[in-house]
């Protein structure tokens, strides 16, 4: 086994090295079925936080996973699969995308991979987003069935119709009352026995 | 240490600094979040413990970039303008490989930096030293079929930050990496051997293992070195394992 490069934070300038034309269009505009992902990233303090970065990984309407190159290049067809969104001056992200559906064999229930990135945090922090509308599934999924309602309800989005028609509100909190429920996803992690996740930190 | 508190100087978080080294430091060499030295942390990092959860399918997967994404000029930083840019030319090179020691092939680095006088091309950086016209300092590269990048740049500078009073940073390059797995995803900074800032920077601190803070630091390498060109660095990068086998499905 080597050692791992250890992580660092992204700091607050990463707005010309990340940051991509058409960050936020999984899908083109126009493209039927496309719905809008928008929501606020907030900090433990409850105040908005603008200088993260979100990044989305996720399957299409069909359960599958892109597996062709294009997606800092957008050809204005295709679904892409990933987004990456900075926040705004008011903590404010969206994205344009299609709903996923779970892949074949999947005992998860259809979401999107969420990576967190921002100034002041050293290492990065994953979670999802799920549907409401999914109910049998979100019922039997491995993570969200673990998890009490309160906790649970942080990685479900929320329905919440724009003007530019069907979208969902999913607000990350990065600390404090309501926080998120972020994930260790690591190999590392996997090697520690399950950390019980209803108590309160001392 | 709220944020409303006094700067503190440099002597007090130095002090922050080696009562966190004191603490046993992660298995995995990763920093903590919560680092008070770094005071941004503060509000930002979860107190609930992560949740550890076996991958998604979606999650052992990973977007997939190539050359349509990326030109090879890309890599080349001192090439994106029509003039040469200020500073020490550099050529920066290594591996990615993963925990088994397996290149990473064919994905996605990106890297950003501040100029030779410390300076990023961002609209919040309020360093009082110069742009160049001649360097924005963003790159791209895909890795090859043994893992190799290499990017030709300029040495950054350090620069100061309102971390506390008289906080510089020891001069670094911002890398964001992709492996296979979405569940590899990596953004690290790469350090120059050497630099006296070290033990003054909660950021490099924050990894308080020293064997794993030197994997933070890239090593000068005459053979990267080109005559009559630029400097050569080599800094190889290890992902977290891809997950080779799927995970339980009955697991939790
Ligand atoms: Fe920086």
């Amino acid at each position: 086994m080597l050692e791992l490069t250890p992580s660092q934070t992204v700091g607050p300038f990463f707005a010309f090295g990340l940051p991509f034309d058409g960050g936020g269009d999984v899908v083109p505009a126009g493209t039927p079925g496309a719905i809008t992902l928008h929501g606020t990233v907030r900090d433990g303090a409850g105040a908005p936080v603008p200088d993260a970065l979100l990044e989305f990984w996720q399957t299409g309407p069909d359960g599958r996973l892109p597996t062709r190159s294009g997606s800092l290049h957008r050809d204005g067809r295709s679904f892409t699969g990933f987004a990456r969104v900075p926040t705004d001056r008011a903590g404010d992200y969206h994205l344009r995308t299609l709903r996923p559906a779970a892949p074949s064999g999947s005992p998860h229930a259809p979401h999107l991979a969420v990576a967190v990135f921002a100034r002041g945090l050293l290492h990065h922090l994953f979670t999802r987003v799920y549907f409401p509308n999914h109910v049998e599934a979100n019922a039997a999924d491995p993570l969200l069935s673990v998890l009490d309602e309160e906790r649970r309800a942080t990685l479900v989005a929320v329905p919440d119709g724009g003007p530019t028609g069907p979208g969902y509100r999913f607000d990350v909190r990065m600390q404090g009352p309501g926080e998120t429920v972020f994930l260790d996803l690591s190999t590392h992690g996997l090697a520690q026995p399950p950390v019980a996740t209803t108590e309160t930190p001392a | 240490m709220s944020a409303s508190q006094q700067p503190a100087t440099q002597r007090e978080v130095s002090a922050e600094i080696a009562t966190a080294a004191g603490v046993p430091p992660r298995a995995d060499g990763h920093p903590e979040r919560a680092y008070g030295p770094y005071r941004s942390t503060a509000l930002r990092a979860p107190q609930q413990p992560l949740v550890v959860s076996p991958p998604s399918l979606t999650e052992l997967a990973a977007p997939v970039f190539g050359a349509r994404d990326v030109a090879p000029i890309d890599a080349d930083l001192t090439r994106h303008h029509t003039g040469d840019p200020l500073g020490e030319r550099i050529i920066v090179t290594g591996r990615v490989l993963d925990g088994d020691g397996r290149p990473v092939r064919h994905q996605l680095l990106e890297i950003w930096q501040a100029n030779a006088a410390g300076r990023y091309r961002h609209e919040g950086d309020q360093h009082p030293a110069p742009l160049d016209p001649n360097f924005t300092g963003g790159g791209r590269a895909i890795t090859d079929d043994e893992g190799r990048y290499r990017f030709v740049t300029i040495k950054p500078g350090a620069y100061p930050w309102r971390n506390h009073t008289n906080a510089w940073r020891p001069a670094h390059i911002h890398f964001s990496l992709f492996g296979t797995a979405f569940t590899q995803r990596l953004v690290t900074q790469m350090y120059f051997p050497g630099d006296p800032l070290f033990g003054f920077d909660p950021i490099f601190q924050s990894v308080t293992d020293e064997k794993a803070q030197q994997r933070l630091v890239a090593a000068y390498d005459h053979d990267v070195t080109e005559p009559e060109w630029a400097l050569g660095y080599r800094w190889d990068i290890v992902l977290d394992g891809a997950h080779a086998t799927p995970p339980d499905p009955d697991g939790v």
